[in-house]
């Protein structure tokens, strides 16, 4: 094939870039979230535009708040999330549903069914239906860039926020998208005030509402006929009802089959699914986890299969799309049994440290979202439970007044920087207000992490990459009224254990701060950092510093035969060794070794 | 002329650069008139767990994930990951092994030992098993995140685009001062294996 694609208008993208680059082509103005799988690299893409602004939140619902404020000024805004932060942001989105935009308003809700990094898997098509909100749907990255442009459009035209919902195929995979100029948006900016618009009291809420219902009405006649939502005939024999991306899992599983596909996921096309049915004599609903579509085609009085076929739980695939609509099964090499190979905390990770510690004190350990969830795994094991964003603080304090007396001393809460900004700050509040004692660890490892390295409001620096203030931990916590808070270095095992053992004990609310950088931080990266080694001949493979868990300490197992010839006792099972390549220098693993075994690595 | 397609499984560990190693090798099926679409999994997943990445090419793509039993070729940058994703292949797949070793947590704490026999049991899979030592390759250059683009170049024998169209690709994705140490290794990688 020769090369015939002009460069400049095709682009690969994945389709957090291509709805990042829609929102810029809409000529969005101000942007905010807070960083979530899949949702994250929205935002990281759409700062690098010329001319806009974006930000990060401290947490989803200040990023819709945001967002709508920045419509109410005319402009048309942007607000992105993993569906969780719906959970969090949710508050503000039903009420924008009555008010309106002035400015285009779209939200991102980035799904993530099969939970690749998510405590859930949730369907967030509820929210559309809930909040009468209509949804966008696309199937791939072409799709994302255009749908993105057409949110902007109708929410302006049907005065409402409209959500955009990707899954993680969507966000995270790449297909080829087709590059437009920006166009700008209909409005100049201005605020126009209108109490009855914008001033939800009971009695313009109410007059709001038939607003909300008018507006349905129109949307699902728009559902009718937009060509997003589209008949593609083909062999009657089978009908299939899809979006997203199971849209193109039944275009590889059923090339020859009938497909309605659904662009927009609320409101449904109602006489659209009555012809498609009309048109094909077996009508089945290919849609990943909750039957939403199904739902609606079975309250019309149309017979159709759906989740008596099609799996409710994880993500589909052609062949699962395939073997669930022919029933016949379809055998390929079974997988081979290895070594599970999971996620680990990182080679020189601050966190390792204070869970090694929180493990020797054998407490309950309440956790919250991030990479230190990881902490749960063996060898550390050190974590009890994981709710959502800020949860561990309510946990914790919870439990100690479940437990009364005997809880005092036994429970402590576990919280990355970024979280405890989300929603951890108003659980430390209730803690002091009513008379908790609870301990609790903010891990500040300067920046947001598991999401890969985001800023945060104490982390000095915006979005954008300009400097700004950060928050003061220390100061924070006492303006709450914590009267203890210590900071530790995590990597200094000795005195992160002794203070840890303090503060548990301490029959009053106490705020441990472990303060290290993240180790993949780039800053962190640069500086010249010793290797450590095992000084083999010292080592009696006693499997102290095994158990950190440290991806470069590495346990080289011995046969007696191996043993004897290695200069050891016949029983010796092997030895640990340093992997250099891996080894980050963080210092946790020496002080561990008995046998002074471990030493800085000589050039 | 009918245009070529095939499905790419590439599998290591994260950190290993294979999301890079995807990326470039995307770009060039891109540039080279190809629909293409790739799929991966950031986030959690990364944190020196098993990676994976889907590529596709072809006239017209739809699925962004393979099917089990249908890639055309799988890149493994680690001899267990190469194993653990060996289903994916279909028969008769080719295979394009780092032989580098990176004890998952189970042995590196010595609750078991790494297999052994991981080159047999491939061979079991496929007899168009290639493997390669990437690690020695970048080590050589004393650019040890070079791994990436050396099994890239490896397994570019098995795709069907010039040498070129890959080094475009490197042009097109990475920084000026990055582009020499990468068109090094791809060409190191390639040189690895001489297929007749």
């Amino acid at each position: 094939m020769s090369v015939l694609v002009k460069k400049e208008e095709i682009r690969l993208l994945s389709g957090n870039e291509a709805i990042a680059r829609g929102a810029f082509e809409a000529g969005v103005k101000v942007a905010s979230a807070y960083p979530g799988t899949p949702s994250t690299e929205i935002l990281e893409n759409f700062v690098r535009f010329d001319g806009v602004y974006a930000e990060w939140a401290p947490n989803e619902k200040v990023a819709v708040e945001v967002a709508i404020g920045a419509s109410m000024g005319g402009v048309r805004a942007l607000a992105t999330m993993k569906h969780v932060g719906v959970n969090v942001a949710a508050d503000p989105i039903f009420t924008a549903s009555y008010t309106g935009v002035r400015g285009g308003l779209v939200i991102v809700t980035a799904d993530d069914p099969e939970l690749h990094s998510s405590q859930n898997e949730q369907d967030n098509r509820h929210y559309a239906v809930a909040a009468k909100i209509p949804m966008l749907e696309p199937s791939d990255s072409f799709e994302a860039k255009e749908f993105t442009r057409l949110a902007f459009d109708l929410s302006e035209k049907y005065d409402t926020p409209v959500f955009l919902r990707t899954t993680t195929r969507i966000s995270h995979a790449k297909g080829v998208v087709r590059l437009e100029e920006p166009s700008g948006p209909a409005f100049t900016p201005g605020f126009t005030p209108d109490p009855s618009k914008w001033v939800m009291l009971p009695v313009n809420a109410k007059l709001r509402h038939f607003v909300v219902e008018e507006r349905t009405k129109a949307l699902r006649e728009f559902a009718e006929t937009w060509d997003g939502n589209r008949i593609e005939w083909g062999d009657r024999s089978l009908g299939i009802v899809t979006s997203g991306v199971s849209y193109q899992y039944v275009k590889e599983a059923f090339p020859d089959a009938s497909v309605l596909k659904i662009g927009l996921a609320w409101p449904l096309p109602e006489r659209l699914f009555r012809e498609f049915a009309a048109g094909v004599s077996r009508l089945v609903v290919v849609e990943e986890l909750d039957p939403h579509v199904e739902t609606h085609v079975k309250a019309l009085g149309i017979p159709a299969q759906g989740k008596e076929l099609i799996p409710i739980v994880g993500e589909l695939d052609p062949r699962i799309v395939r073997q669930a609509i022919t029933g016949e099964a379809d055998p390929v090499r079974a997988p081979e049994k290895v070594p599970p190979r999971p996620p680990n905390l990182c080679p020189g990770c601050p966190h390792r440290g204070l869970f090694f510690a929180l493990k020797k004190l054998k407490v309950t350990v309440t956790g919250d979202i991030g990479c230190y969830t990881l902490a749960t795994l063996p060898p550390l094991g050190a974590m009890d439970s994981c709710i959502c964003m800020g949860a561990s603080i309510g946990n914790a304090h919870g439990m100690e007044k479940a437990l009364g007396k005997d809880g005092q001393g036994k429970v402590v809460a576990v919280i990355g920087d970024s979280t405890f900004l989300h929603s951890g700050v108003t659980g430390l509040m209730n803690i002091v207000y009513n008379h908790g004692t609870s301990t609790v660890i903010l891990l500040d490892n300067d920046i947001t992490a598991m999401t890969g390295a985001q800023e945060n409001p104490a982390t000095g620096k915006t979005l954008h990459g300009e400097p700004t203030r950060r928050v003061d931990f220390t100061a924070l916590c006492r303006s709450l009224g914590v009267e203890h808070v210590y900071t530790v270095n995590p990597h200094d095992m000795k005195e992160t254990e002794a203070v840890l053992r303090r503060e548990v004990a301490r029959p009053e609310p106490s705020v441990i701060i472990t303060k290290a950088p993240c180790a993949l931080l780039p800053e962190h990266r640069r500086k010249k950092r010793p290797v450590y080694e095992v000084i083999a001949d010292l080592c009696t493979g006693c499997k102290a510093c095994s158990r950190l868990g440290c991806p470069a300490i590495e346990w080289v197992p011995f046969t007696p035969e191996e043993a004897v010839a290695a200069g050891k006792k016949e029983t010796q099972k092997g030895m640990a060794r340093i992997s250099p390549l891996l080894c980050d220098g963080c210092n946790q693993c020496p002080p561990l070794c008995k046998f002074q075994a471990i030493l800085e690595k000589k050039a | 002329m009918s245009v070529p397609k095939g499905d790419v499984f590439l599998a290591g560990v994260g950190g290993q650069g294979t999301l890079l190693a995807s990326e470039i090798l995307c770009e060039a099926f891109l540039l080279s008139g190809f629909d293409v679409k790739k799929s991966e999994v950031h986030g959690m997943a990364q944190r020196g767990g098993a990676v994976t990445t889907h590529l596709r090419f072809g006239p017209k793509v739809f699925s962004p994930l393979i099917e089990p039993g249908k890639a055309d070729l799988l890149i493994a940058f680690e001899k267990i990951e190469a194993l653990r994703f060996a289903h994916y292949l279909r028969p008769g797949g080719a295979m394009v092994v780092n032989a580098q070793e990176i004890f998952p947590p189970s042995v590196a704490t010595g609750q078991e030992r790494y297999p052994e026999d991981v080159a047999a049991r491939l061979r079991a899979v496929t007899d168009r098993l290639h493997m390669v030592d990437a690690l020695a390759v970048a080590l050589s250059m004393r650019e040890v995140r070079a791994v990436n683009m050396v099994m890239a170049g490896a397994a570019s024998h098995f795709l069907p685009l010039p040498e070129s169209a890959y080094e475009a690709a490197l042009k097109a994705r990475l920084p000026e001062k990055l582009v020499a140490v990468n068109v090094q290794a791809f060409r190191a990688g390639r040189a690895l294996l001489q297929l007749t």
